[in-house]
């Protein structure tokens, strides 16, 4: 399937991730059009359902992207959205879901440059992934 | 320091033995009521019942092969504030395991409560138990504890026991200030009464009952029904992993399911006032089935069926502690237990976690290190 463009859906932190984006954006860095960004005030705040309502409403792959450890401008929601990824990739495979399709980083807000690397390699591993299941079967 | 001692029965009868002992708590200073479960007048069902006059507690069953709910959800509702007393309460092993997690989720306070758990003799589904106790519910309680300490710990009578039951490896409460055992003490003819916290020595002290040594045959007998029940457990475990390892069978599973939220409700440690699954969030408007539907050509009503269990299983499975009320609450026979109990298993495991061990430990999600699951972060 050569021409599979995947889904993407990024949840990115205000305060690092989201900024570092827009400075991406800026500096004319350019990323795969893939992902869309969902910004939220701190990965802390990214419930499970957010991830699993994406994956089952047909998103090929979920990215969760915050602040690098210490720098969270609420202390600590970086660790605690660690500890919900560690979570969902125990609970999801048991699904069939390669749990290489959720994905968590730590990207700084001065770290454009490394975001569009980030980005274009977890598109690129999610289209050698191929189209989730649930973007091609009917999700009860 | 322990206090172990023995109460004997009079003509066999364990019921008769404990509603002197729970009558003797009441009496007591300390305890203004007592929550046990008892067989109603009207009817052969099991209920809690809260009881402040010793004179109403001639019909205390809690050997009966009846869970009708947890009732840790009951007692959360007598601790959440001070209650102007303190309540003793009789509970099975798992409903005080859930009580615990109730406590850790600031549900529930253990400052005015006196834990007392029975020895678990297991239970059949609600459906079963009224046809089983039908005729002569006290009787059939009797015949019930005589084939549980006889050995038969899978079916009674041609029924089988609830699959909870059959795969739980906690028949005998750690945590209750005091543990009434019946495992390894001989049928008929006497119970084991054991203190185990302060506020257990407390209360044992003041009731005079006369002190023996545990007998070694209780451990031995306990020991064996843990491996037995295991055993049972880990294949449930495998056939479970099984059924649902992949989207089509995912839907396989949870086809029959209505989305009446009933495994929701109860739930022992699903606590939240308002579930987001029953808000207005969930209350889509009519023209966005109609987009849904447009996408694929097809959607299965109701929707998020999926989507509900899934985000039950991320938000509660660390608090499992396997009672198996989903499935009991289920209109539709979905083997929900199964699937819970088989998830919880792994997600407890990565936490180091075990619902309803320890008050010390706190929920794995409620806390976090600095160092650790390094594994999980990054993209390379």
């Amino acid at each position: 399937m050569s021409d599979f463009e995947p889904t993407i859906v990024a949840f990115f932190c205000n305060w690092c991730t989201y900024t570092a984006a827009d400075l991406a954006g800026t500096s004319r860095l350019s990323y795969p059009h893939n992902i869309r960004i969902i910004r939220v005030m701190c990965t802390g705040m990214v419930d499970p359902q957010y991830i699993i309502k994406a994956f089952l409403e047909g998103a090929d792959g979920v990215l969760v992207s915050g602040c690098r450890p210490g720098d969270c401008h609420y202390i600590n929601g970086n660790y605690k959205a660690r500890r919900r990824i560690k979570l969902l990739k125990e609970i999801l495979p048991q699904f069939g879901f390669d749990q290489q399709r959720l994905r968590l980083t730590w990207i700084g807000a001065s770290d454009g440059i490394h975001l569009a690397e980030i980005m274009r390699t977890f598109a690129g591993q999610i289209k050698a992934l191929g189209p989730s299941q649930t973007k091609l079967k009917m999700v009860i | 320091m322990t206090i172990t001692a023995r109460i004997d029965m009079r003509e066999q009868n364990p019921l008769e033995a404990l509603q002197q002992f729970f009558a003797g708590i009441l009496k007591l200073e300390d305890i203004t009521a007592i929550l046990v479960p008892q067989r109603l007048p009207t009817k052969n069902t099991i209920m809690p019942t809260l009881v402040t006059d010793a004179s109403f507690l001639e019909r205390v069953d809690p050997l009966a092969p009846s869970f009708p709910m947890n009732a840790a959800r009951i007692a959360s509702r007598l601790t959440r504030k001070p209650m102007g007393g303190k309540v003793a309460a009789v509970l099975r092993p798992c409903e005080i395991r859930a009580f615990i997690e109730l406590v850790k989720l600031k549900q529930a306070r253990r400052e005015d409560i006196l834990l007392i758990s029975v020895d678990c003799l297991g239970a059949l589904q609600n459906r079963e138990y009224s046809k089983f106790a039908e005729q002569n519910g006290t009787e059939s309680t009797l015949r019930f504890y005589k084939n549980v300490i006889g050995g038969n710990i899978n079916e009674m009578e041609g029924v089988e026991f609830a699959t909870a039951c059959k795969a739980c490896e906690y028949p005998v409460s750690e945590n209750a200030d005091i543990q009434i055992g019946l495992y390894g003490m001989k049928a008929g003819e006497s119970i084991l009464v054991k203190s185990q916290t302060e506020a257990g020595d407390h209360i044992l002290k003041k009731m005079n009952l006369s002190e023996i040594n545990e007998p070694p045959s209780r451990q031995d007998a306990i020991k064996t029904l843990i491996s037995q029940r295991t055993g049972y457990r880990d294949e449930m475990f495998v056939k479970t992993r099984e059924a649902s390892d992949n989207l089509d069978k995912m839907t396989a599973y949870f086809s029959s399911c209505v989305n009446c939220y009933n495994c929701r409700v109860a739930c022992p440690v699903c606590y939240c006032k308002e579930c987001v699954f029953v808000t207005d969030v969930f209350n889509h408007d009519p023209y966005q089935y109609l987009q849904w539907a447009t996408r694929k050509g097809i959607i299965k009503m109701p929707t998020d069926t999926l989507f509900y269990h899934i985000t039950r299983l991320a938000h509660m499975s660390t608090a499992c502690v396997g009672c198996g009320q989903c499935s009991n609450a289920c209109p539709n026979d979905i083997p929900l237990m199964e699937l819970f109990r088989t998830i919880a298993h792994k997600t407890q495991k990565i936490f180091e976690y075990e619902a309803g061990r320890s008050l010390d430990e706190k929920p794995p999600l409620s806390e976090f290190r600095e160092d650790e699951f390094k594994e999980v972060v990054g993209i390379d």
